[in-house]
């Protein structure tokens, strides 16, 4: 068999050489994960030490930790949004933040994003207008955003289906010599699609800067993980792709930060992909249309309640003192404010024009799209005036 | 005939071109591909088995020697993975033509195409573009086993978003992939099998650079007269075309005028050209080899009924293949549309009581 991946990839695939003498470093020693998820900070607000990764400096932590607050409120506030029909769903990363706020934070600006439904905390982590986020959610379109605008993909509703878009535009990326890592988002169910394993298995054949996160919040809708797969780990999944995996504490901020640094500077440096699985848990329901009483019990998701990402980063803060009480009321003015534009921005009606459901299909619009287009815009022009003349 | 033995008669045909002389119908694709990817550095061909070997069709012939493995290179066995990469190297700035190696093998890329390939600029409201090729040998007519000769155009025409298209000439092989490869949206480009060892006498030099001199499309959304006729209008695309065209002639010696239109652009489909033909000879038979149920031929009987009726002067008929699964090499010619069920069809077509 011969690895057609272009030779451009040379001296990358250390993994290929199969007949070597060489007695370098097997690949058991640098893919599998280690032992246990990897936690820097511990649900005490403790600091564990790690040789092989190292706690982020005090400035980023607290940096991020705002972003983490800032995050919950998002979720908060949209779960109530949706109660009073402001949103027509909105599936909640509530007790996921650590892994939405690291996987926005990790990237440069020139790097892409690849997130699911439920990550819209990262996506607005990213910089990206919440409101045209949302735009989703509430109805009004399938995406809000421009993807090229902030290099964020649109959030996507098939499961695993944007891994390989993620690999394809890094096999671009590298093809035309840029200076780009993509972050690929999905859950522990999309590991079970054919997709999570053709875009793993592409990404370490061409070699291409992807790290794929996998957020294990234990459940796909209803069905535990254990339905799902009896790896010993999802991490484990890495080494028959021939990339290294690793799995780290989803719930731990700094753990997060620095492992998938790592992962990003080794893709950025031409070292290739990288699976990272994050043990985390979803406190809430699926979607507000879920019951989890039906296949969870309430003392399961209790036992996470210590976990949570909030409170041990806050403690291990005032402990470190870069975190005071003057810094935690700014953070709660700015998740306010957050909350606040998220309010108001939803609180308004915008305009859905009906012809635009013809408007971007194709780049010019086909004969029949035209008809289409004219038989509804006659409509439009029937109601308006049966309107004016009815009161 | 096995995939070896098509690879071989494939083969024969892969030489080198010169202007004005006997071109197949493969090596005018292939010729298109290596046009492309020289006049435009971000085309990329991928695929299985489209490197060194030149793809079971050797329709990427020498595209690997000479433009590189970065920009001709073979993939990893799966078909959504090949599809979805090609997504994002869209959204990367790359022009990606990819093959799937046959119709029924395509079907595992079939929720990237239809989620995603065809989705994907409306969900973003334009911001994003996927100028990409999808091409699939396709139908049958070669004695290919099964899952080698489905006739798919119309789970691709169904979905809307993408663009299908399917010559039927040396020529629009050529000057439809090189529309196809710098169309702004995704295409769907079905290249009929039994059609690949069709020959005519072209001057590739002299395509290309019809092609190059005009950035507007020659051939998308317009079908063509095939054949001029006065008595009856035979619809066909790809594959059927060459029957519809041998129909029609054996009509002629009989002395019966059958016009011919080829479709070519499935969608966007050219309503103008079929009904200015159909309105004008009052008869229509619309010629397919896909199962006729729910098939782009009934859709084209549709559109004729409702935009011809006080034109015609008999129901529009249908020859398609039956609703069947594809038959196996020894029973495939009892399914396919032929001349003597095209013209049984418009013999048909109540002549008695005009």
């Amino acid at each position: 068999m011969t690895i057609s991946t272009g030779k451009p990839y040379e001296g990358s695939m250390e993994n290929q050489d199969r007949d070597s003498q060489d007695t370098g470093p097997t690949a058991e020693a640098y893919m599998l994960p280690s032992a246990q998820p990897v936690r820097l900070i511990d649900p005490q607000g403790s600091h564990v030490h790690n040789d092989k990764y190292p706690l982020p400096d005090g400035e980023l932590l607290l940096s991020s930790y705002q972003k983490l607050v800032v995050g919950r409120r998002i979720n908060d506030q949209a779960n109530a949004l949706v109660r009073q029909g402001r949103m027509a769903v909105y599936p909640s990363s509530h007790g996921q933040e650590a892994c939405q706020v690291a996987a926005a934070v990790v990237l440069e600006k020139q790097d892409w994003l690849f997130p699911t439904y439920r990550d819209t905390v990262a996506v607005i982590t990213r910089g990206v207008d919440p409101l045209e986020v949302l735009t989703l959610l509430r109805g009004d379109w399938h995406s809000g955003y421009d993807p090229h605008e902030h290099k964020t993909a649109t959030q996507s509703t098939p499961l695993a289906t944007q891994l390989l878009h993620a690999v394809g535009v890094a096999h671009a990326a590298k093809l035309k010599g840029e200076n780009t890592v993509v972050l690929a988002l999905c859950g522990d169910g999309a590991t079970s699609e054919g997709d999570f394993h053709e875009a793993l298995n592409f990404a370490a054949v061409f070699h291409v800067p992807v790290v794929f996160l996998v957020q294990n919040n234990e459940y796909a809708i209803s069905v535990p993980l254990k339905n799902q797969s009896v790896a010993p780990s999802l991490a484990h999944k890495a080494i028959g792709y021939g990339m290294p995996g690793e799995r780290v504490d989803g719930n731990d901020l700094a753990a997060l930060l620095s492992v998938l640094g790592k992962a990003v500077d080794r893709a950025r440096d031409g070292g290739g992909p990288a699976l990272v699985e994050a043990h985390t848990y979803r406190m809430q329901a699926h979607t507000n249309a879920d019951d989890p009483s039906r296949y969870r019990s309430q003392d399961d998701v209790e036992k996470w309640v210590p976990r949570d990402p909030i409170t041990r980063m806050r403690t291990y803060l005032r402990q470190l003192t870069v975190l005071d009480d003057d810094g935690e009321g700014r953070i709660a003015v700015a998740a306010e404010d957050m909350a606040a534009t998220l309010r108001n921005g939803l609180n308004t009606e915008p305009e859905v024009n009906p012809e635009d459901l013809f408007n971007f299909v194709f780049t010019e619009k086909t004969s029949q799209l035209r008809e289409q287009s004219a038989m509804l815009r006659e409509e439009l022009i029937r109601d308006a005036a049966l309107e004016t003349v009815e009161p | 005939m096995t995939e070896a033995t098509l690879e071989v008669e494939a083969a024969k045909d892969s030489q080198p071109s010169q202007p004005a002389t006997t071109v197949t119908f493969a090596k005018a694709l292939n010729a298109a591909l290596a046009d492309a990817m020289e006049s435009d550095k971000t085309v990329v061909m991928f695929g299985e088995d489209v490197g060194p070997l030149g793809g079971v069709f050797r329709i990427t012939d020498g595209l690997t020697a000479r433009f590189g493995e970065e920009r001709c290179f073979d993939t990893p066995l799966a078909e959504a993975g090949i599809m979805g990469m090609a997504v994002g190297m869209a959204m990367n700035g790359m022009r990606p033509v990819v093959e799937m190696q046959f119709d029924a093998f395509a079907y595992p890329a079939f929720e990237q195409v239809v989620s995603h390939v065809a989705k994907m600029p409306n969900r973003t409201k334009g911001k994003v573009k996927l100028p990409l090729v999808i091409r699939i040998p396709y139908a049958g007519g070669i004695g290919g086993v099964e899952h080698h000769c489905d006739s798919s155009e119309s789970y691709y025409a169904h979905t809307p978003g993408l663009t299908v298209l399917a010559p039927a000439t040396v020529r629009d092989a050529y000057t439809m992939l090189r529309e196809a490869i710098r169309f702004p949206d995704p295409v769907v480009f079905l290249e009929p099998k039994k059609l690949y060892w069709s020959k005519e006498t072209v001057d590739l030099e002299e395509l290309r650079e019809s092609f190059e001199s005009s950035d507007s499309p020659q051939t998308v959304g317009r079908a063509v007269v095939a054949r001029a006729g006065t008595d009856a209008t035979l619809i066909a695309y790809g594959p059927s075309v060459p029957t519809a065209m041998a129909a029609a002639a054996a009509a002629a010696v009989e002395g019966r005028s059958l016009e011919v239109i080829d479709v070519r652009s499935i969608v966007p489909f050219d309503d103008e050209t079929v009904c200015t033909s159909v309105r004008r000879t009052g008869r229509a038979v619309v010629i397919a080899e896909a199962p006729g149920f729910a098939s782009v031929a009934s859709e084209i009987v549709a559109r004729i009924q409702e935009r011809c009726f006080h034109s015609l002067a008999a129901p529009v008929k249908r020859v398609t293949g039956f609703d069947i699964p594809y038959p196996s090499p020894k029973l495939e010619h009892w399914f396919l549309p032929s001349v003597d069920r095209i013209l049984d069809a418009v013999d048909e077509l109540q002549w008695d009581e005009r």
